[in-house]
Parts: C-alpha cells; structure tokens; sequence
C-alpha cells in the first residue's frame, strides 16, 4: 500500500519486482517520510479538544497514519491541531508554542472557532480565527468536527505535504526567520505587527482610513 | 438512604430583622433585599443561627441605568430551598462588604462579580480580575459596556434579514480584528501591568525551620498535558512542598454570559453545550428547569423520563472521562483512559442518534424534548443500562481499585474535610467524598427523581481516592436509575405545546439547579419580559470547586497537585465560560 | 507493598488482548472492512479491536447527525430548481450566532418582495451546527447536511457558502435523511388531498 505512495507512478517496474524495488525521487521519499509521520502537540484549547483525544483514541485511532505520538512540547511536534476557541489570553501562549516549534511546522485549525472564530467570535475575549496570527494549512469546519472530519483534514494535510518541493523548501533557505510578534495583553489584545496603525488612527479618521485600506486590499 | 429533609420554613427575615431587611416585592422576584451596611452581620446570623452554611451562587446584575444587585443564594447542607438575599448599590459606588471572611467559597465569585461588573468587594483579600487579564479596559458585563463587533443590543440582528449580505464582522473594525482601545491609547506609552500582582497574591508562609531554605514560584499550564484544557496554576513551593497555590484563570473565557444576553431565551440552548462540554446534556437540563421555572411550563411524562435518562446517561460518560484521565494524570499513560473512552462512544452513539450530535446535544426544550427517541434507540438504551455497561464499571473497577500504585498515590492526599468543603462551596463528588450527603437530586428534588430509587454514595476521608471511589459508585447508581426509567417509560409526546422559536417569558427571576456530573450546576435568569434575557449567570461547578484546590494542595509534595487537579474533575469551557 | 491488584489489572488487560483475536477468529476475516463488522464495532456487545478504518471504512452516522445546513429544492419537470425556500427569515432570526444572511428577492417592476431569497449565505465558521435553523423552518427548506469530510485549505475562498454551495436535491435529502424526508412528504400529500376533498366538496 505505502509503496504506492512512494513509487513515482509514470515508471514502470515489473509487477514480480514491485515489493522489492521502488523507484522515486527525492521529493517524495521526503515528503512520504514526513506525511507519514506527522507528530502532533498534544495541545488542547476547548470542545474541539475532547473530539481531537477521540480520534486519537480507539475508535479512529490516528496511529494508523503515524500520528499516534502526541508531544506535549512544541519542540518535538510537527502540527499544531488548534482545536478549539483561541482567546485572546491565550492566543500570547499559542504564537510562543508555534515559534518554538521546529520547521517545517504545520497549523490545522480544527473546528469553526479555530478557523474564523466560531459560535462565540462576537465575544470580547474571541481571537476572530487563528490565522489572525499563525499560517493555517488547513482549516476543518464543523462545530465541533467529528473524529472522522478531523482525520479527514489530517489526510488533507498529508495529501498537502506530498505536493511540496525540497527545492522550494523555505525552511532549508539561508536567511529564513520565521518568527511571528508574540501579542501583548493591554487594554485590549496589541498585536505589534500593527502598531503603525495606532498613528493612522490618530491623523486619520477611520472612515478615510477604511477606505485607504480598501484600495490597498486585505492584508494578510 | 439519608433522610428526606422537607423543606423547612425561610426564616421570615423582614420581621426579625425590620428596617434593615425587606421583602423583594418585585414581580416575579423573591427573597429579601438587605441593607448593606447590614449584610456582614445579618450574613454571620445567617451562618450561625440558621444554618445555611452553603453558599451557593454570587451573582451581580446590573440593573442599567438604576443600580447594581448582588444576589446570593444560600442552602443548608441538610438539604432544602433556597434563601435569597439581594443587596442594591448605586452604580457609580457600587461597593459591596465581602463576605469571604464567612463564607470562603466566595472567593472567586466576588473576584468575578469584579471582573466583569466592576463591583467592589470590600476587605476581600485578594481582589484582581479573574477571567480578564489586569489591565483590560472595562468591565465587559456592564450594559453599557460594548465590545468591538458590537451590531445591537438584542438578537436577531437586522442586518441579516431581509437585506442580508454576509461579510466578516473583522471588515469593518479599523484593526481587522476582534479589538477595539480606549480614544487616543498609545502602544508607546503603554505600560504594562499585572502579572506581578499574581505571584505577588502567593502569601509567603514563615519560614521557622533551622535550615535556610527558600520558596520559589513555578507554574503549570496554560499548555501543560495535565491540566485538562487550559487552565494554570502558580504554585509556591519550598522543597518539593506546596505552601501555597492560586489558580489563574480565563484562558477560555468566551464571554458566555455577555453573549447569552444578547441572545433570545431558546437561542442559549446551543451555547449551554459548550459549558461543560462532556455533559451537555446536563447542562441543557438546568438551563431549561431556569425558564421553566419563570414560564411556568411542565415538560410531559415521557419528556421527563428523557430527560433523567440523558442526564444519567451523561453522568455516567462524564465519570468515565473523569476516571480515565485521573488515572492518566497519575501517569498510566492511556490504558484506563481508552477503555473509558471505548464506553463513552458507545454512549455518544445513542447521543448521535437521539439529538444529532456526539457532543453538542442541543436536546432540550423548554417544555420537553425536541424529538422522540428514535426506533430502535430504546433498545439499545437497554443494551447498554443492563448487559454492558454494569460490567463495564465493574471491569473499570477492579482494574484500578485495588492497584497498588494507585492506592499509594491517592489515599490520604488533597485531604478535605467536610467543614471545609461546605465552606468552600465545593459540590458534586468532592462534597461527597468528604461526608457530606449532599446531593441535588435528593436534596432539592428536581424533574422526576423522587420517583427512582438510588443511594447517594458518601465517603468519608475527602482525600483523592474516596472521590474516585465515589464517581465509581456513582456510575452504578447512574446505571440503576436509568434502568428503572427505561422500563418505566411511558408512551406519550414529548413536548407541551407547539413548538416556537420566540418563546414568551414573564418578567422575573429564576435559579434553577441540577447535579450536574461535577456537582451544582445552575442557572441564574433575570428576564424583564423581552425576548432576551436581562441577566444570564452560570453557576459552573468546576469552577467553584477550584475554590477549594488550594486548600487540597497545601502542605503535599507537588506531584501530587497534578493528582489532586484531576480529582476535581475540571472542563475549561464551563471554569472559565 | 502486594502486587495483587496490579496483576488483577494486568489480567484484564490481557483478557482485552485476547479478545480481539478470539472476535478475529469468530468472523474468520470478515470482521473489517464489511458493513457487518463496523455493525458489531458499534454494537453494545462489541469486544476486541474497537477501530474502524476511516477512510476504508466508515462510521455509518444517524439520520438524525447535523453538520453544515443546506437548502433543498425541488427538481422540476425540466431540471429547473424549484427552491422551497420562501425566504421568510426565520432561520436567520433563530440562527444563535446570527451567521445567516439573506436578501429577499424583490421584483424589479413592482418594487414588492417576492418569497424566494435573491442571495443566501451561511458563514460556516460561525455556524454552531445547532440545527435551529432546520428546525424552525416552517417550509422544510432548509435541513442538515451529514457530510462531513469538507476540510480545505483556503477559508476565505471556501467557508462563506453562498446560494450555489448551498442548494442540493430533494433526492438527496431524501438519501440522508429517509425516516424525516417520508415523514414530510406524507403530511403534505394528505394535506394536499384534503384541501382538493375541501375544494370537491365546495363545488357539489
Ligand atoms: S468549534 Fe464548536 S466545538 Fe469547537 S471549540 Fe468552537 S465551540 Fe467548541
Ligand atoms: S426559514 Fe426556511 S423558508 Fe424561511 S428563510 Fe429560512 S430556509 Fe427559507
Ligand atoms: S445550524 Fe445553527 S448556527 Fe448553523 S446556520 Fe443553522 S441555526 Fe445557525
């Protein structure tokens, strides 16, 4: 079954050879390797969370795709499962987990609240969605997901990560620094990425401004 | 059986005490309104002389534009209804007298009550936001307080229909996100403030040893595997000994109560769910007996019996969890906890089948259930009350009761006694494990249970493995009822009347309580006769028993803490809402 | 310190060990992969392995299970889409977190709404998969939808479903949720016959 994973399809290898032989590249002896192997942290926000320990749990068990090893330290997990409703005295924690993570490094966001912030995103302690912050892979809706729609986006994200290339591999790039602005709790969340707008907001009104950033575009 | 206490009379307050205490008089409402100058001497009398030593909710409501109510709900741990008390402040002094120094359990509630209404607790020792972070700008449950996607007052908003176009509500916030600072702040000149004032909460104890030792701080959590979520504590240690521990919280805080107030009554239904996300059925159950009560409904026959089965049903998953990750916590890593949860889908598949969600249930009405059982489920129901699950707890059972290690790690550890627990307002097993018969279901009667016949199991030591032993014996009493109630279920409908998504509800309060798996769940409702209500509070069992963590961790060595933690038996999302 | 209880333990460990090549046995490999077997994983009775195989096999979810809602139509005599929905806004006033938005469909020379919705958008991460809105719809038009497997990897290109990702078959309704589907179509055909009986009877 794996070997058909790995074997580059448009080489034909005699079918008596087949269990002995695989022909492939690099890129997919790489990627095979770590799809296979995703480690997920063992990191648990809300609802979601109780559906993520049940899909790693007999029913689904998502030790059959090499994910069975949940570490509770960032430094020794490849996907972060965001797997419930990001607060905003939280979401400090979750960005210094994710940068202490080491590359390559994947993000699924796992439930409505995880993804764009769910049944409570009009609350004021409600991160609209973990992108806000962090690069999400994949993004499971449902609220919350159940145990087979989360394996489901795992197996999204495994098909994800066959597609890349070694050659484009950002993290392998000399001058690769990865590292998103921790947040900062002040009188509301701070993200200091955005701090220059506090000066527009003083010179501009909000309507011109709105409209200035509109022409510009959504910023990601 | 414990003896049924009948309800004994309310001490008629407003007659013994005139002047300093009056009937609330308001329509819909009850108890009395107390003076607030009055209330640290009428509260000890209250304590002393009448014997509610339970206190059971803090609620502070704020009554815009007139004044600020705290309101209190006391029981006795004999059993019995409700004494409440209420007193008024000015919303520009609200300043209350604190009665932590009665009744400890309040601890947390009034830090709450600040929190989130900027009420003053007066001589409270420890008196920092709870859910918020120190330093956030306002007290968001105050009416006229708004928050950042604020559209309108009450649900359903406008913009929806007839000319709805959907749009991400962070498009129209200057910061494309869910914030919103004080006119005119400057992240220059910020300075931040706050998590000093935590460690700075942690009291040194006096240090009379021969031996210079010295106490240092640690932290667990938020992200730490055993702490159930996202909770976290600051431990103060000397050695490897506790000597003193507070909790922080608010890490999941998701604004329930602001958001349940802008919400119509049946729109909570879904977000009561998510309180305790392990037991939504149970949660649905108090939050629907709260509306009731202020609508004066009375869901059908076989409605209730639905209901007692769900709740048992749910019990008995909730236990299953709480003994599986208890054992996880002490470090068998999974086994006990898969077989737990190998039982639990076995129930959720009923859940499924019944309401349409393995964990969001979203089943009750006001006024019975949504649906029927569907075919085929009252078998299986049977399945599980008579051939598996009995087993199952049994097999739970042996595997762990008498395990040596276990035994050695939890008897004798995270000691409560029964004083205390009632102090600390501490419900649900623990209240049991520490002697105190105390037990909703028995004590207050609520929906049908007076008609099924089950013990309330009672420990005595108040250590980790009593709590154990009780959440065991529990399940077999969950299972006896549930056995009783599927036989006994009638034929009939399940709801009474049509069912409306505008329901009518008189202008009013209402508390309504449940044992919930973790202990006293309850639901305080103030509505003013509109389609939402005025004042949505949750009593959310977890979050009050954390009251009495301290107390269980203090002087034991700190792998133990992690134990005693789990033995409580916590779900974030109903700690911090 | 005894060790009685930890081999009583131990035992039952085993005996869970033995359980399931003892079940293998019993179904002499049928047990996986078979829509029998998933059967007896769910069943109250099961022993041995508990998994199943998701994506080989899958749970089989009840009809009563909600995810995502989505509106029904009826296909008409010419494949045209027969929306039922009246855009009548009841979903979206009961909706909890308020993620429905609808605009009524308003006919151009009149300028008076005409009951079918112009546009219809669910934002599927809001959406609390509640299932009020297909509860309280008074035209059956709007109903919960059990597929689950919807993961992507662009939320802004995908999680604002609009009229198009929304509308699916009454056949299709009819696939998931049978018990429902027939249900309704009986209260309506009697409904139906009752109102011609009525008319009959008005014209003898
Ligand atoms: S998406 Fe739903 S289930 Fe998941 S964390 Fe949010 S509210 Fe809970
Ligand atoms: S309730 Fe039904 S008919 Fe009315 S707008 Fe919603 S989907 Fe359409
Ligand atoms: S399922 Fe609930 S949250 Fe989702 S659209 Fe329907 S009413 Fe709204």
């Amino acid at each position: 079954m794996q070997s058909e994973k790995i074997n580059k399809p448009d080489i034909n290898i005699p079918p008596e050879l087949q269990s002995q032989v695989a022909v492939t590249t690099l890129d997919r002896i790489y990627n095979w390797s770590r799809a296979s192997s995703l480690w997920p942290m063992m990191f648990g926000l809300a609802c979601c969370a109780i559906e993520m320990i049940i899909t790693a749990a007999s029913r689904v068990d998502f030790s059959r795709f090499g994910m069975e090893v949940m570490r509770p330290s960032p430094r020794q997990a490849d996907v972060m499962i965001v797997s419930g409703t990001v607060t905003k005295k939280m979401v400090p924690q979750i960005v210094r987990l994710f940068n202490q993570m080491g590359e390559p490094k994947y993000v699924v966001a796992m439930g409505a609240c995880a993804s764009g912030g769910g049944p409570f995103k009009e609350g004021y302690n409600v991160v609209s969605g973990i992108d806000k912050f962090l690069p999400v892979d994949v993004y499971i809706p449902g609220c919350p997901p159940t145990p087979q729609a989360l394996l489901h986006g795992l197996l999204v994200l495994q098909k994800k990560i066959e597609k890349e290339k070694l050659t484009d591999a950002e993290w392998y790039k000399k001058d690769f620094h990865e590292e998103i602005p921790i947040p900062i709790l002040g009188p509301d969340l701070l993200d200091p990425r955005k701090f220059h707008l506090f000066k527009k907001e003083l010179e501009t009104t909000t309507e011109e401004f709105l409209i200035e950033s509109d022409a510009k575009g959504e910023e990601a | 059986m414990e003896e049924k206490v009948l309800v004994s009379d309310l001490p008629a307050l407003d007659s013994l005490y005139p002047e300093k205490v009056i009937l609330d008089t308001r329509s819909g409402y009850g108890g009395f309104i107390v003076q607030r100058e009055f209330l640290l001497e009428l509260f000890k009398d209250i304590h002393d002389v009448w014997g509610y030593d339970m206190l059971s909710s803090i609620t502070g409501v704020d009554y815009f534009p007139e004044m600020m109510e705290v309101v209190y709900h006391f029981y006795r741990s004999l059993g019995g209804g409700a004494l409440v008390l209420k007193v008024q402040v000015p919303r520009d002094d609200a300043v209350v007298p604190s009665i932590f120094s009665i009744y400890n359990g309040a601890e947390f509630q009034e830090r709450e009550a600040w929190d989130l209404l900027g009420i003053k607790f007066d001589g409270h020792p420890d008196l920092r936001r709870i859910l918020m972070w120190e330093g956030f700008a306002g007290h968001p449950l105050r009416k006229d307080w708004k928050e950042a996607y604020y559209e309108e007052d009450t649900k359903p908003f406008s913009s929806r229909w007839p000319e709805g176009v959907a749009e991400h509500a962070e498009k129209k916030n200057l910061f494309k996100a869910n914030v919103k600072y004080p006119d005119n702040f400057d992240p220059d000149k910020w300075i931040a403030s706050g998590e000093e004032a935590l460690y700075l909460g942690l009291q040194k104890s006096k240090n009379d040893q021969d031996m210079e030792t010295e106490s240092i701080v640690i932290n667990l959590g938020p992200q730490h595997p055993s702490t159930h979520g996202v909770f976290r504590m600051a431990a103060l240690i000397e050695g490897e000994a506790i000597i003193d521990l507070k909790p922080a919280f608010g890490y999941l805080h998701r604004n329930h109560e602001k958001i349940g107030e802008r919400n119509t009554f049946l729109q909570n239904m879904p977000f009561t769910d998510r309180l305790d996300y392990i037991s939504s059925m149970s949660n649905n159950f108090g939050y629907a007996l709260a509306v009731e009560k202020l609508m004066g409904v009375k869901p059908p026959e076989r409605a209730e019996y639905i209901r007692v089965i769900m709740a048992e049903l749910t019990r008995i998953v909730s236990h299953f969890i709480s003994t599986g990750f208890l054992l996880n916590d002490l470090g068998a890593f999974f086994t006990p906890a898969l077989y737990a949860l190998k039982e639990r889908e076995l129930i959720l598949d009923v859940f499924e089948a019944v309401s349409g969600s393995r964990m969001m249930c979203n089943y009750f009405r006001f006024g019975g259930v949504v649906r029927d059982l569907p075919a085929g489920i009252h078998e299986t129901i049977k399945n599980l009350a008579f051939e598996r699950l009995p087993g199952k707890v049994d097999e739970l059972d042996q595997l762990l009761t008498g395990n040596e290690i276990v035994r050695s790690r939890c008897i004798g550890i995270g000691v409560l006694t029964a004083e205390q627990a009632i102090n600390l307002s501490a419900t649900g097993p623990i209240l049991r494990a520490s002697g105190v018969p105390y037990d909703i279901r028995r004590a207050d009667p609520y929906s049908i249970y007076d008609r099924f016949d089950f013990d309330i199991p009672v420990l005595y030591h108040g250590d980790i493995y009593d709590r154990y032993l009780i959440r065991i014996e529990e399940m077999r009493q969950s299972i006896r009822i549930i056995q009783q109630a599927i036989t006994q279920i009638p034929e009939g409908p399940v709801f009474e009347g049509k069912p409306q998504y505008q329901v009518k509800v008189p202008a009013g309060e209402a508390y309504g309580r449940v044992e919930a798996p973790k202990g006293e769940l309850g639901f305080y409702v103030v509505s003013n006769g509109q389609a939402n209500p005025w004042r949505y509070h949750v009593r959310a069992p977890s979050f009050i028993n954390l009251t009495s963590l301290r107390q269980m961790c203090l002087n034991y060595k700190v792998a133990d803490v992690v134990a005693i933690l789990g033995s409580i038996d916590i779900v974030l999302g109903e700690v911090d809402r | 310190m005894g060790i009685n209880g930890i081999v009583k333990g131990l035992g039952i460990t085993l005996k869970h060990f033995i359980e399931t090549y003892w079940v293998d046995i019993k179904y002499k490999g049928k047990r996986y992969g078979t829509e029998s077997g998933i059967e007896d994983r769910k069943s109250f009775d099961t022993k041995g392995i508990f998994t199943v195989q998701y994506p080989e096999e899958k749970i089989k979810v009840p009809e009563a299970f909600r995810y995502i809602p989505f509106l029904v139509y009826d296909e008409g005599e010419l494949g045209e889409k027969e929306i039922r929905c009246t855009s009548c806004g009841i979903c979206a006033k009961v909706c909890p977190p308020q993620c429905i938005w609808i605009t009524r469909s308003v006919n151009p020379e009149t300028g008076k709404p005409v009951p079918k919705p112009a546009k219809f958008f669910i934002d599927v991460d809001i959406c609390m998969n509640c299932g009020l809105c297909a509860e309280f719809c008074p035209f059956e038009a709007i109903r919960m939808d059990h597929d689950y497997e919807i993961a992507n990897i662009d939320r802004f290109a995908h999680h604002i479903y609009d009229l198009d990702k929304l509308l699916k078959p009454a056949s299709y309704y009819a696939e998931i949720r049978p018990t429902q589907f027939k249900e309704e179509e009986d209260a309506r055909k009697e409904k139906e016959a009752k109102k011609a009986a009525a008319r009959a009877a008005k014209q003898t």
